[in-house]
């Protein structure tokens, strides 16, 4: 079985986003940029099925700008055997996105399309599910479960109210949870075996897939802030604050 | 013009968050029909039909849509697809799960989780958790949007009488199946439209001092919600996470308990009318967004908090 684990490189969970004063979008000049997380996830998922012995080959893929390979690396540096990336510049909608990786499904046979299931900086949420139809194949989403059969996976899901199981039939694509396991991190003698494994780059439009927006970003704002709150001395001053002051109880 | 809502029910009722969504869809145009896709479902169509808001229910209703599987829902939505100008349902699970996979086949680039209409084809959405919004202009001619429910109140369920018109089944796909669901059964209101969340971090150290926070709850008739911290140390269930990744509550009053305060989490909740944080680092985020906050150990706080609220002579429920 090979499986096919798309990452994508986005500013780091950790940092404080800020908004750029001319409304164009936020600032990420001189910002750490990371592997969008749920995406750790979907790498060290397919991994672990790799060493169960049930899959053969892991293919890491993003998709982005020069700098987006460091995300591929990273994928190799913790058992991904070989990355594509395919290069493109400017901002790509997840329709696009799924185009492109339509085009490497075709080319790259892979049985299984594992990817984080949204991407902390857009909050999208629509990638997977985009491949999935345009592929004509089951959607597992939201995964935080993942039982993998002979020729099908189970999968268990996060959903609003609880927690739901379906059955895909292979091939299928997966988008994972934070919860779907605990993404291991690259041993220093790992990342230098990564920088040795191979990574093929491809232009996007030797693709033929046409990545022009299709949403105009008109402007980008700071939320309205919050007024300053109060701190209370205990318990009976917050009760009395509630009830007589903000009216809520 | 017409917006066709892609209806969230179980087979019984309508879910709380499809008005909601009604509400947002009839901003964007008044022509708004429903489509119900269930498993005897009749019930379903007609409180959509009943809800002022609503010209038109079209109601098809076959066993392969009794667990709301994406895959066998799209094939009859894109076929309705061509006599509307927007394709719309709620940014929950259900919503997330769904539209995309129409918005591809429709080759439509998605606006996702709206939280405001400006114009037909121009939103208001929040991006990086909510720590900026973009205004954004769909110009693919057919759109496909998701709403944040929170951010729309319900539209009223009855007094109109819309039409029902049946129609037929799409194709079923037969490479995915439902297995089971595993639905945590609570008398507590639904934390995505609970007027009261009291929520509790890692601070709570074991799943048993959550019965802290229950008591309190129970007085107050609140939702119980959790950090994800919480969630992921196995103190409390996924469907109580807030935030970033999990569910965005609007309520109140939000009493965030042993949470420091991520930027994930202020995500889900920051929007919150009334944000008490009750924890004992002076130092948290989370007290940079509260209206009311207290530095104290939770666990001689939520004792007294509960005392409290029992001296009180009445609690509005």
């Amino acid at each position: 079985m090979k499986i096919l684990v798309a990452v994508k490189r986005v500013i780091d969970y950790n940092v404080q986003v800020r908004v750029k004063e001319d409304g164009t979008g936020v600032v990420t000049d001189n910002v750490k940029m990371s592997t969008n997380p749920p995406d750790d996830n979907a790498v060290e998922e397919a991994v672990k099925i790799k060493e169960s012995g049930k899959a053969k080959e892991i293919v890491a893929i993003t998709i982005g700008e020069e700098k987006a390979q460091e995300t591929v690396r990273k994928a190799l540096a913790v058992g991904a055997d070989r990355g594509i990336h395919v290069k493109v510049d400017g901002v790509v909608e997840p329709l696009a996105v799924s185009k492109i990786l339509q085009k490497i499904v075709d080319k790259e046979k892979p049985d299984l399309v594992f990817m984080g299931k949204q991407a902390i900086d857009d909050d999208c949420n629509q990638t997977g599910q985009m491949l999935a139809a345009l592929l004509s194949w089951p959607q597992a989403t939201f995964a935080s479960k993942i039982n993998v059969k002979e020729s099908s996976l189970e999968v268990t899901r996060e959903v609003d109210e609880g927690l739901e199981t379906i059955e895909v039939n292979i091939p299928a694509i997966v988008t994972c949870d934070l919860r779907l396991n605990e993404p291991r991190y690259a041993s220093l003698p790992n990342i230098m075996k990564a920088k040795k494994k191979p990574l093929e780059q491809i232009n996007a439009s030797d693709l033929g897939v046409d990545t022009k927006a299709r949403i105009e970003q008109i402007k980008v704002e700071e939320p309205p802030k919050r007024k300053a709150g109060i701190k209370v001395a205990n318990v009976s001053e917050l009760v009395q604050k509630l009830k007589n002051e903000a009216k809520v109880i | 013009m017409s917006v066709l809502l892609i209806a969230e029910h179980n087979n019984k009722e309508l879910r709380p968050f499809t008005y909601n969504a009604v509400s947002a869809a009839s901003k964007i145009d008044e022509d708004l029909h429903i489509l119900v896709l269930g498993n005897k479902s009749e019930a379903v169509a007609k409180s959509a039909s009943e809800i002022p808001n609503v010209k038109k229910v079209i109601h098809i209703d076959n066993e392969i849509y009794e667990n709301f599987i994406a895959e066998n829902y799209t094939s009859a939505i894109v076929k309705h697809a061509d006599a509307y100008s927007h394709i719309v349902c709620s940014a929950n699970t259900f919503g997330k799960n769904l539209m995309p996979r129409i918005a591809a086949l429709l080759d439509t680039s998605q606006v996702s989780d709206i939280i405001k209409v400006i114009s037909t084809d121009t939103f208001l959405r929040p991006i990086y958790a909510g720590n900026a919004f973009a205004t954004v202009k769909s110009n693919d001619k057919k759109k496909c949007v998701t709403i944040r429910p929170t951010s729309f109140e319900p539209a009223p369920a009855t007094g109109g009488s819309a039409e029902i018109v049946k129609s037929d089944a799409g194709e079923a796909f037969k490479n995915s199946k439902f297995v089971k669901r595993e639905e945590i059964q609570s008398d507590r209101p639904e934390l995505g439209t609970a007027r009261i969340v009291i929520s509790g971090g890692r601070g709570m150290q074991n799943s048993e001092n959550f019965k802290l926070i229950s008591a309190i709850a129970d007085k107050l008739n609140a939702a119980i919600g959790a950090s994800r911290a919480a969630v992921d140390a196995g103190y409390i269930t996924n469907d109580h996470q807030v935030g970033q990744t999990g569910k965005v509550v609007v309520p109140d009053l939000y009493i965030a308990v042993g949470i420091s305060g991520a930027i994930q989490h202020l995500a889900g909740m920051k929007e919150s009318k009334i944000i008490v944080a009750i924890n004992k680092d002076g130092e948290a985020p989370i007290f940079s967004v509260a209206d009311y906050g207290l530095e104290a150990d939770l666990f001689e706080a939520l004792p007294q908090f509960l005392e409290e609220l029992n001296k009180l002579n009445t609690i509005q429920k």
